[in-house]
């Protein structure tokens, strides 16, 4: 089944028979990327063809098979995030760091940082302190995690993060941020603690 | 002058994160560094929190090297799926 273009000057055409031998893999590696979870990306990468399908006859020809589509799964990514970003029951624990008192923009006592075991620091390449890591930040708020990962592992420039994610730059450091006391104190809880 | 300096502990962990990703700004830095001459405990916070990005940078690495594929068995439902809504 072909889909053809209606101009005759646009050369590219879609053949969703081949999609799945073309693109399924990259569109899959490419979502992961982003979400960091196998069935979320499968059921993505899923939508998006259904949707490519279902669209099939507004393509235009002016860009490849491949952009077009990624183009879909960009929107897909951004629903996601949007999804994740106003989950009501899974209340976020608003962890406060700094007094608002007298003190204000300062440590509260409770939560300084203690002094790390300097043997378990000088360790990094260790694989249980990455395993303990990825476990920390699993633990975070789904959004957080999300932009941190991105930002840190998959080290994504701050601008592609806003603009894929329709965030603000100053929206995204104060996630950093977040994601950052919170790893910090779980590291501290679960592997430094002297 | 000095105004210019004085900075919460708020302030210098934004900054301190920007410099974690080399994104803070010059003025920042000057910033940061001379609220960590007197502050003890946001010298600690940036020590651990660049252990922290070294820890990341670690798992980046590893991160590269992997290769995602989808299954075999996934593509062929998703194919299945596919024949499905193409036939509709």
């Amino acid at each position: 089944m072909y889909f053809y273009p209606v101009s005759e000057t646009k050369t590219n055409t879609l053949n969703p028979n081949k999609w799945i031998d073309s693109y399924a893999d990259y569109l899959y590696n490419y979502t992961i990327a982003r979400v960091n979870d196998s069935d979320i990306a499968k059921d993505l990468v899923q939508e998006t063809f259904f949707s490519g399908l279902r669209s099939a006859k507004n393509f235009e020809g002016k860009s490849t098979e491949r952009t077009w589509l990624i183009s879909i799964l960009k929107r897909k990514i951004i629903d996601y995030y949007r999804k994740i970003n106003s989950k009501k029951g899974q209340a976020e624990v608003r962890m406060s760091f700094y007094d608002n008192g007298d003190n204000e923009g300062n440590w509260i006592e409770e939560r300084v940082p203690q002094s790390w075991d300097k043997s378990a620091e000088q360790n990094i390449e260790n694989d249980e302190l990455k395993s303990q890591i990825e476990i920390c930040i699993s633990k975070l708020p789904q959004k957080y995690a999300m932009v941190f990962r991105m930002k840190t592992i998959q080290e994504f420039e701050t601008d592609e993060i806003c603009k894929e994610l329709d965030i603000t730059s100053s929206n995204l450091w104060v996630m950093i941020h977040r994601a950052r006391t919170q790893l910090r104190e779980c590291m501290e809880i679960n592997w430094f603690k002297k | 002058m000095f105004s210019f300096f004085n900075i919460k502990c708020d302030k210098a962990h934004e900054i301190c994160n920007k410099s974690q990703y080399n994104e803070a700004t010059f003025s920042e830095k000057l910033k940061l560094n001379w609220h960590l001459l007197t502050c003890k405990i946001c010298r600690l916070y940036t020590k651990q929190n660049s252990t922290i990005t070294s820890i990341c940078k670690e798992k980046a690495e590893d991160v590269k090297m992997q290769e995602n594929n989808l299954s075999d068995l996934d593509k062929e439902q998703l194919k299945e799926k596919m024949e499905k809504l193409l036939q509709q």
